[in-house]
C-alpha cells in the first residue's frame, strides 16, 4: 500500500500548510483584491453594455466639432480598464501574494519529507 | 451578381501569387509540427507541450488561439457595416480575459493536469465529473471548430475567387486533414508553435493595414470617422448605438444577453483553459494572461480601424462584395485597396497576405480545438470513465490521436452540410454554453467548501442543456426569415442569445444539485485543493528537457 502512504504523507503535508497562518493570509489578500475589482469590472462592463442600449443620446454626444463621440469613447475605456486592472493585478500578485504563496510552498516540500 | 461575388485573385498572376503563399503557410506549419513531434515523448509533452513554454510565448499561442476567423475577419467586417455595433463584440471579448486573469488561469494552472475536468475531478467522483466535463468540452468545441470549418470553406472559397459547393467541401476536407496532422503528429507542441507563428503573422499583417488606413486619413482619427459615416450612407447614426442590436425591449435584453455570454464565457472555454498547462509555474499562467490581454487588446483596437477603414475606402452598400458576403471579405478588399488598388501590384501582395494570414488563423484555431477534444476524449473518458483499469500512459495517448483523426472526421462530416449556418452564431452559442456549463462548475469548484460531485454534474449538464434547448426554441432556429428553419415556428423564447437565462441556471443548478446530492465527501479535500490552487504546492511541474 505505498500509494496510501504517499497520499496520507501528502494530505498532512496539505493540513499543516492550510493551518499556517501566513496561509490565512494568503487567502485574505487574494479575496481582498479579486472580490471588489471584479465587482468593479463587471459593473462597469455592464454600466457600458445599459448605456447602449437605453442611454443612446447620452452615448450619441459628439465631442468638440468632431465624429468622436462619448459611446466610442465610452468603448475605448473600457480597453484602457482592461490593460490597467490586469497591469494592476501583476503588480499586486507579484508582490503581495508571490512570496508568501512561495514560503507556502517550500514549507509543504518541508512537510512532506517530515 | 458573380463579378460582385468573385472580387479576388481572379486575374491568374494573382490567384497565382495568393496560392503560392497558401502552400507557403502549409508548408512551414507542417515543418514546425514533424520538427515538434521529434521532442514529444511523455504525456505532459503531447498534452501540454513538457509545460516549458514562457509567460510571453503562451500569451502569443493562446491571443493565436482566441483570435479566430471570425474575430480577424468577422469583426472588422461587422464594424464595415454597422459602424460602432460592429466593435461591441470586441469590448466583451476583451474584458472576459479579467475573469481569466483574476479568477481561473493560475488556479487552474496549479491544481489540474491536462484537462478541465482534472481541476473538477481532483476532489469529486472521478467517473460522473469527468464524463460531464468532457462532454461540455467536445460539445463546445465542436460547435466551434465548425464555426472555424464553415468559415475556411466560403473564406477560401472567396478569397481564390470560386463559389462552387464542391470546391467549398474540399477546402474543409483539406483544413480537416491538416489540422488532424497537426494535432496527432505535433501535439500541443506543434499546435503551441503554429498558434505562435499565426499570431505573430496576424499581428503583423494587421499592423501593416492599419498603417496603411490611417496614412490615408493623415492619422486623423475623426476624418476616417466622418468619411466612413458619410460613406456608409447612414450618417452620424453609423457611430452611434443602435444600428444592429437592440431596435426593441427584446432586442436590447437580447444584447445584454449577448453581452454578459461574451464576457463570461472565454474564462470557460476549453481550449482556452488547457493553454494555462503549457507554462511551468501559475506566475507564467499569469503572464501569458496579460500578454494575450495587451495583443488582443491592440488587435480588437487595430480593427477598429480596419473596419472603419473599410466603410470609408469601400462599396459597401447592398449588393456590393463586401455586404455580400457579410463583412468577410472587408478585411481583404480593404488590404487591396490600401495596396494600390484592384490591378496595381501591390494591391495583389496585400491581398494575397492578408489571404494567407487569414488561412494560417484557421489552421491554427482549428488545430487547438482538435487538440482540446481529444485530449479530453483520452485523458478524461477513455483513462478514466471506459478503461476498466487505469491503462498506460502509451495507450492513453494512442487513443489520443485516434481520438483526433475521429474528431476531424465528425467536424468534417458535419461542416459540409452546414455550409448555409451563421458563424457568428455557432461562436456565440460556444460562449453561451462555455458561460452557462463550463464557469459555474470551475469557479463553485475553487471557492465554495460544500461543493460536491452531483453539484458540479448537475451545474454542467443543467447550463449545457439550457443553453442549447433555448437557442433551438428561439428565434435563431425557426419562426423568422432569416431562422435556420424557414416554413416552421416553433420559437418561444424571444431571444437569440439564451445568456442571461442560461448563465444563471447553470449557478442555480449547482446549488440545487450541492444540496440534494447531501454527499459531503468532497469537502475533505477543498483544503487540499485551495492550498494547491493558490500556493502551487503540488502543482505538476515542467518537463525534464
Amino acid at each position: 500500500m505505498d500509494q496510501e502512504v504517499v497520499r496520507e504523507r501528502d494530505a498532512r503535508a496539505y493540513e499543516a500548510v492550510h493551518d499556517a497562518a501566513d496561509f490565512t493570509e494568503l487567502k485574505r489578500r487574494y479575496k481582498n483584491f479579486v472580490v471588489p475589482w471584479t465587482i468593479a469590472f463587471m459593473a462597469w462592463y455592464l454600466a457600458y453594455v445599459a448605456c447602449n442600449n437605453w442611454a443612446r443620446g447620452f452615448m450619441s454626444h459628439r465631442l468638440g466639432g468632431s465624429h468622436i463621440n462619448v459611446a466610442l469613447i465610452f468603448g475605448l475605456l473600457q480597453f484602457v480598464s482592461t490593460f490597467v486592472i490586469a497591469a494592476v493585478y501583476g503588480r499586486f500578485a507579484n508582490r503581495r501574494l508571490d512570496p508568501l504563496a512561495h514560503g507556502l510552498n517550500a514549507k509543504y516540500k518541508r512537510e512532506r519529507r517530515r | 451578381m458573380n463579378t460582385l461575388l468573385i472580387p479576388l485573385a481572379t486575374e491568374p498572376g494573382n490567384r497565382a501569387l495568393t496560392i503560392s503563399l497558401f502552400t507557403a503557410v502549409v508548408a512551414v506549419t507542417l515543418y514546425i509540427t514533424w520538427w515538434a513531434s521529434r521532442q514529444n515523448k511523455t504525456a505532459a509533452d503531447y498534452y501540454a507541450g513538457g509545460r516549458s513554454f514562457t509567460g510571453a510565448q503562451n500569451g502569443l499561442a493562446v491571443a493565436g488561439d482566441y483570435m479566430s476567423a471570425a474575430s480577424f475577419l468577422g469583426i472588422s467586417g461587422q464594424i464595415a457595416l454597422y459602424g460602432y455595433d460592429g466593435f461591441l463584440y470586441s469590448i466583451g471579448f476583451l474584458v472576459a480575459w479579467l475573469v481569466a486573469l483574476l479568477l481561473v488561469a493560475e488556479l487552474l494552472r496549479n491544481s489540474g493536469r491536462f484537462t478541465m475536468a482534472d481541476q473538477l475531478a481532483f476532489r469529486m467522483k472521478q467517473r460522473p465529473v469527468r464524463t460531464a466535463a468532457a462532454t461540455s468540452t467536445i460539445v463546445v468545441s465542436i460547435f466551434y471548430l465548425l464555426a472555424q470549418m464553415v468559415g475556411a470553406g466560403s473564406l477560401v472559397g472567396l478569397l481564390l475567387g470560386v463559389k462552387s459547393e464542391g470546391v467549398k467541401a474540399a477546402v474543409i476536407i483539406l483544413v480537416g486533414a491538416l489540422m488532424i496532422v497537426y494535432v496527432t503528429v505535433g501535439g500541443m507542441r506543434g499546435t503551441t508553435w503554429v498558434q505562435i507563428v499565426k499570431a505573430v503573422l496576424l499581428m503583423a499583417g494587421t499592423v501593416v493595414i492599419t498603417f496603411l488606413v490611417l496614412l490615408k486619413f493623415h492619422f486623423n482619427i475623426s476624418d476616417l470617422l466622418g468619411s466612413a459615416a458619410t460613406k456608409s450612407g447612414h450618417g452620424e447614426s453609423f457611430l452611434q448605438p443602435g444600428l444592429l442590436y437592440g431596435k426593441d425591449l427584446t432586442g436590447q435584453i437580447d444584447f445584454l444577453s449577448l453581452g454578459l455570454a461574451l464576457v463570461l464565457g472565454t474564462a470557460g472555454l476549453p481550449h482556452i483553459l488547457i493553454r494555462f498547462y503549457t507554462v511551468p509555474d501559475s506566475r507564467s499562467a499569469r503572464r501569458s494572461v496579460q500578454w494575450a490581454i495587451g495583443l488582443i487588446g491592440v488587435f480588437y483596437l487595430m480593427t477598429l480601424a480596419l473596419g472603419f477603414g473599410a466603410a470609408a475606402l469601400l462599396n459597401t452598400g447592398k449588393g456590393s462584395a463586401v455586404a455580400e458576403s457579410k463583412g468577410n471579405v472587408a478585411s481583404p478588399l480593404l488590404a487591396e485597396s490600401v495596396g494600390g488598388g484592384a490591378g496595381s501590384v501591390g494591391g495583389a501582395i496585400l491581398l494575397a497576405l492578408i489571404a494567407a494570414v487569414a488561412f494560417a488563423t484557421i489552421l491554427a484555431v482549428v488545430a487547438g480545438l482538435t487538440l482540446t477534444s481529444a485530449s479530453s476524449f483520452a485523458h478524461d473518458l477513455y483513462a478514466n470513465v471506459i478503461a476498466k483499469t487505469k491503462p498506460s500512459e502509451k495507450s492513453e495517448l494512442r487513443v489520443a490521436r485516434f481520438a483526433a483523426i475521429g474528431i476531424g472526421a465528425v467536424a468534417i462530416a458535419l461542416a459540409i452540410p452546414a455550409q448555409k449556418l451563421n458563424i457568428a452564431f455557432l461562436v456565440a452559442l460556444a460562449f453561451a454554453v462555455a458561460a452557462s456549463a463550463n464557469l459555474p462548475a470551475l469557479l463553485f469548484n475553487l471557492f465554495w467548501r460544500r461543493f460536491n460531485t452531483s453539484g458540479a454534474v448537475w451545474s454542467i449538464y443543467g447550463g449545457l442543456i439550457s443553453a442549447v434547448v433555448l437557442v433551438v426554441f428561439s428565434p435563431v432556429v425557426s419562426g423568422k426569415p432569416t431562422s435556420m428553419i424557414t416554413g416552421a415556428d416553433f420559437a418561444w423564447f424571444p431571444l437569440s442569445n439564451p445568456g442571461i437565462v442560461s448563465i444563471p441556471l447553470g449557478f442555480l443548478f449547482g446549488v440545487l444539485g450541492t444540496f440534494l446530492g447531501r454527499d459531503r465527501s468532497s469537502e475533505t479535500r477543498y483544503n487540499e485543493l485551495s492550498v494547491r490552487a493558490l500556493t502551487g504546492a503540488g502543482a505538476e511541474g515542467p518537463g525534464k528537457h
